[in-house]
């Protein structure tokens, strides 16, 4: 009896994921298509296409962390979530940090400045 | 090996430890490859952070927007998530013991993501065919570097699901090898997710 039910709350629980799953799959697919069409179409134009396309891959992130991944359903201590915030973090600082520098280094090491600054050089008969 | 540590420490905690999730087995587990994979990401953001400042180093070679071919990819993106989904059905057959199914979604997702490294390889093999390899520019090197090591785990992926099917086959779907399928599951939706990345960044982005 007691299996019976056991088995019976098991069809259960994958019944919901399995709607969970459904969801996320389709939700997927949308944000998938509609970023591919507004880019190929040209929808947007400019920044604002940039924006979007990023805004629908950080949506469809949360969308397969959550019904794919199941992040966030695992009750306390949630330690899942705590390394992937923590791993968010070390991202954050690693490709947020690199973009930076070589920002500033490309500003810097600006072709026609340099070429202005070895013109002058030549001019004053330094090269 | 670690399969044998693995059943042992099942027998032994059993019932008692199971009502909390970290101190079973199996869900320790879970999380130390959850652990794993959240380190991967760091690896794939340091190639995707490389990308994003080689992209515009074309040196005189083609740039994205020359050489990517749009609905192709869009067919490897949808193709791997039809795979993710197919994988996560799989653990669902798993849960209720439907051996049957099982094998079948795991073979469609070996199927569509077999398809999906092929398209990968068949485009990597078009680009240096037409003479842009990863020694043309930094941009096509980072390129390879952040496509191919995907698609490395891709390959890796593939055999993980044939040792899978070889272990359902022979042992059936007893509890050490439900919780691998589990693992192979969030390994391809990480892998998934990793691709969503790639689409946008390296492909929408690069035809913009």
């Amino acid at each position: 009896m007691s299996g019976l039910t056991k088995t019976a709350s098991k069809k259960a629980t994958s019944k919901s994921t399995m709607q969970a799953y459904l969801t996320g799959f389709f939700l997927s697919l949308m944000l998938t298509l509609v970023a591919y069409f507004s880019v190929v179409n040209q929808i947007l134009g400019g920044r604002a296409l940039l924006v979007a396309v990023i805004g629908l891959a950080l949506a469809q992130l949360l969308v397969q962390l959550v019904f794919f991944l199941h992040l966030g359903r695992e009750s306390k201590p949630r330690h899942k979530l705590m390394v992937f915030a923590f791993m968010l973090l070390v991202i954050g600082i690693v490709v947020g940090g690199s973009l930076w520098i070589m920002d500033n280094l490309n500003y810097n090491m600006m072709p026609h400045e340099m070429d202005e600054h070895m013109l002058q050089e030549y001019d004053q008969g330094g090269i | 090996m670690g399969n044998l540590v693995g059943q042992t420490a099942d027998q032994t905690t059993g019932q008692a430890a199971a009502t909390t999730p970290l101190s079973s087995s199996s869900s320790k587990t879970i999380f130390g490859f959850w652990v794993y994979l959240m380190t991967d990401c760091v690896l794939f953001a340091s190639l995707f952070a490389t990308y994003a400042v080689l992209h515009g180093n074309t040196f005189g070679g083609p740039s994205g927007k020359d050489i990517f071919d749009m609905p192709f990819v869009l067919t490897e993106t949808l193709m791997l998530l039809t795979s993710s989904f197919t994988a996560g059905l799989a653990v669902l057959a798993a849960q209720v013991q439907d051996k049957k199914t099982v094998i079948f979604c795991l073979a469609v997702t070996f199927l569509l993501g077999a398809s999906f490294l092929g398209m990968e390889l068949y485009e990597f093999h078009a680009l240096v065919a037409e003479g842009n390899s990863w020694r043309t520019s930094g941009f096509l090197s980072a390129f390879f570097t952040l496509v191919g090591t995907h698609g490395m785990h891709i390959a890796a992926g593939l055999i993980w699901i044939g040792v899978l099917v070889g272990q359902i086959l022979k042992k059936g779907l007893t509890k050490p090898v439900t919780r691998r399928l589990t693992l192979f599951s969030m390994f391809w939706h990480f892998l998934d997710i990793i691709w969503i990345f790639i689409f946008t960044i390296v492909y929408l982005m690069g035809v913009m």
